[in-house]
């Protein structure tokens, strides 16, 4: 049975298939129906073959699944192979568990919208080429569903592309991940050149055997990280996550939370033997991850778009799995990924259903007091809130703490302190959004006031599962503080993970550190209790009293008007000028002349052409006679 | 026996008679009995060939000629008659509806 987990792409990339080409026809129930039945039939593969691994023992090979010799060219061969190790199998079951489950608060979410077949077919697609990329057993493979999973979160995120700032997030969120999928590109370039071989396996093993010469390995790794800055939305490439919060809200729990943005992790970690080799890399990662962590937390701080919001915080909790990848603790990455998965779909979800309940609305400003109306909504959110937060003895809390105590005993000190301050600002952001959309009194619109409504049982079923995981997830991976024995999640992982130091902190050393990670979630907890319930006087004299920082902080440090300016708008003139240069003088000059120079000598040869038999039977006299004379001769 | 060359001769004539008022005539009809004098040299030289070679293939050339000859006068006749239908002429010189 466990070798069946091959199948898991393609149940739901078939479902995709038929609902593309006969969507049209079928009913709106078979097509929810179908497409989430596909998912817990990949669901199921998943699980089946990750208890058959459980069952082997720890150590035995991956299974390994080989369905065809894809390219032979030369001495380079790439095999559509899929592997299905820990790390694979952690990852699938994230995507096609949490998928399922999002999958079916769909089918409630989506129920009144014009195009389900392709919403569902989407989704299914999606979830097709997030498992190839999870299972690849190669690079090239991987690269593969890589793209294929950026197609498809560009074509959701334009799901309503008649709306043209949708349509133009969109295109943001393609154009800016090229950047990164380049970067990848030429990053399997290199590897192909230095070892000719694609296989994840064979890059481990080259990599221990030395055939990677130091800056040529840091290089490799660099590009791989600038391919996972742009999927995963890490500075300098995060730009394009929260406009795709035009896209429906399920996408955003899926793709832009759950799956695709942590692809890059996932990348880093698949790769971790190289990161490892290459220390130089790894506090790039690192750096990154903690800087981009700091800089989304505090961009959240002044959102007022619920969904928006929840975008910062995913670019902020992505920079500390990259932190963990960064210090050499990928499997505390990998967890916090799970945990993060968990409680960001959750989040996502719930504020999808107050999204529903108020017609659309998504400004904080215009919620308060939500927490009378929506009595199955609030608890969830709240439930995710406290996990992201870290409050203790939530899955956020323990996976948080694996990557900073990691990075704090590794010596990382200002990684983790900005890790630290980024705990306090999450705690912070999301308190912040809690009390401003469930407590105080109603701010909203009349229109929406109206028609206030709980969602249905579909949409509240989903968030009671994920807030189970939310709070029960973080006990598969519980600090090694408490025993040897207890952290089961990264004994699991442990295999995939070579060439790794192994040295948490030292006991004491960490008790100290949870503390710290308790404090600051109940110091951001506090302050946004003090600040938007017990006085609510204090933000606004707040922003009097530094009208500029918070400017800038609520323009987003002018990042994108930065960017619009140093790339697009030169680029949007350079190609301009182009335009009015080369193309309409050159390239247009080269056809029309052309055919002008057709035309002229057309005109020339319809001379001859008079329309009098005559003329005709002469031509021909003359040419048969030079013809005879010509033979005669 | 007359020699080849007196044949051959006539033929020449023959066609350079059929090229002349080819040209020179203006109504379609002798146009038309120009081209079947060409066709008759024509044939004349070929039977010409076949008599001193002693082969039958210019024989069943002629056979042919003839044979396509009649088809495309049946054919040119009937469009003669049509040109004029419409034209109310079968002066070639009225008909150049074809020029660039």
């Amino acid at each position: 049975m466990t070798e069946l987990f091959w199948l898991a792409p393609f149940v739901p990339g078939l479902s995709a298939l038929l609902l593309f080409l006969f969507g049209g026809r079928l009913s709106r129930r078979w097509i929810a129906a179908q497409a989430c039945l596909s998912l817990l039939a990949s669901f199921a593969l998943s699980l089946l073959a990750t208890i058959g691994l459980l069952g082997a023992g720890r150590g035995s090979a991956p299974i390994v699944k080989e369905l065809f010799s894809w390219i032979v060219s030369g001495s380079f061969s790439a095999r559509a192979a899929f592997t299905f190790d820990p790390l694979a199998a952690i990852m699938g079951l994230v995507v096609t568990g949490v998928g399922f489950l999002i999958h079916i608060y769909s089918a409630g979410y989506m129920a009144k919208d014009r195009s389900p077949a392709r919403f569902f077919g989407l989704l299914n697609l999606f979830t097709f080429f997030m498992l190839i990329l999870v299972l690849a057993s190669n690079v090239v493979l991987m690269f593969v569903g890589w793209e294929g999973v950026g197609l498809c979160s560009y074509l959701l995120i334009a799901f309503w592309f008649e709306k043209p700032s949708a349509a133009a997030a969109g295109k943001k969120a393609f154009l800016v991940n090229r950047i990164g999928d380049t970067a990848f590109l030429v990053g399997i370039f290199l590897v192909l050149a230095v070892t000719g071989s694609a296989e994840f396996r064979d890059l481990a093993t080259n990599v221990m055997g030395g055939r990677f010469p130091a800056g040529v390995a840091t290089l490799a790794a660099v590009l791989f990280f600038i391919g996972a800055t742009g999927k995963s939305a890490q500075v300098p490439l995060y730009v394009w996550l929260p406009d795709a919060m035009e896209g429906p809200t399920p996408v955003s729990a899926l793709i832009h939370a759950a799956t695709m943005v942590t692809a890059g992790v996932y990348m880093v970690c698949r790769m971790n033997a190289l990161f490892a080799f290459s220390g130089t890399a790894s506090l790039g990662v690192a750096l990154t991850g903690a800087v981009t962590a700091v800089f989304a937390a505090t961009m959240a701080l002044t959102e007022n778009d619920i969904k928006k919001v929840l975008a910062y915080s995913t670019i902020s909790q992505i920079g500390y799995m990259f932190i963990g990848c960064g210090v050499g603790a990928y499997s505390a990455g990998m967890f916090h990924l799970v945990t993060h998965a968990f409680f960001k779909s959750l989040l996502f979800l719930a504020a999808g259903s107050v999204i529903h309940a108020l017609s659309g609305e998504q400004d904080l400003r215009k919620m308060g007091g939500l927490r009378r109306h929506l009595p199955r909504t609030f608890p969830s959110f709240f439930i995710g809130a406290a996990a992201i937060a870290g409050v203790p003895f939530l899955s956020g809390f323990f996976s948080k703490d694996a990557i900073l105590s990691r990075a704090f005993a590794q010596g990382q000190y200002v990684v983790w302190a900005l890790g630290l301050a980024t705990a306090i600002l999450t705690a912070f952001y999301i308190f912040r959004l809690v009390f401003l959309a469930f407590y105080g009194g109603d701010r909203m619109a009349g229109e929406a006031k109206a028609h206030i409504h709980e969602s249905p049982s579909i949409m509240i079923v989903p968030l009671a599962v994920l807030a189970f995981f939310a709070v029960a997830a973080g006990y598969v991976g519980l600090p090694g503080v408490l025993g040897e024995k207890v952290d089961l999640f990264g004994r699991f992982l442990a295999p995939v993970f070579v060439n790794v130091p192994e040295n948490g902190p030292a006991p004491g050393t960490e008790w100290i550190l949870m503390f710290f990670s308790m404090a600051a979630a109940l110091m951001g907890i506090t302050a946004a209790y003090v600040f938007y319930v017990k006085n609510t006087r204090i933000p606004h004299v707040l922003i009097s009293r530094f009208p500029a920082l918070y400017a800038i902080v609520s323009r987003k440090y002018y990042v994108d008007e930065a960017y619009d300016a140093v790339f697009v708008r030169p680029l949007v003139r350079g190609g301009e000028v182009i335009f009015d240069h080369f193309d309409k003088r050159v390239v247009d000059g080269a056809l029309n002349g052309t055919a002008a120079a057709a035309g002229a000598a057309g005109r020339v040869l319809n001379l001859l052409q008079t329309g009098l038999i005559k003329d005709y039977a002469l031509a021909f006299l003359i040419g048969a006679v030079l013809f005879l004379g010509f033979l005669l001769m | 026996m007359i020699p080849a060359a007196f044949f051959l001769a006539l033929s020449i004539v023959l066609f350079a008679l059929g090229v002349a008022a080819f040209f020179i005539k203006r109504d379609l009809i002798t146009m038309f009995m120009a081209v079947e004098v060409m066709l008759s040299a024509a044939n004349l030289a070929f039977l010409t060939f076949a008599k001193s070679t002693a082969s039958l293939d210019g024989q069943v050339i002629v056979f042919f000629v003839i044979t396509v000859a009649a088809a495309e006068s049946a054919v040119g006749l009937a469009i003669i008659l049509l040109v004029f239908k419409r034209k109310k002429s079968i002066q070639s010189d009225d008909l150049n509806v074809m020029k660039g």
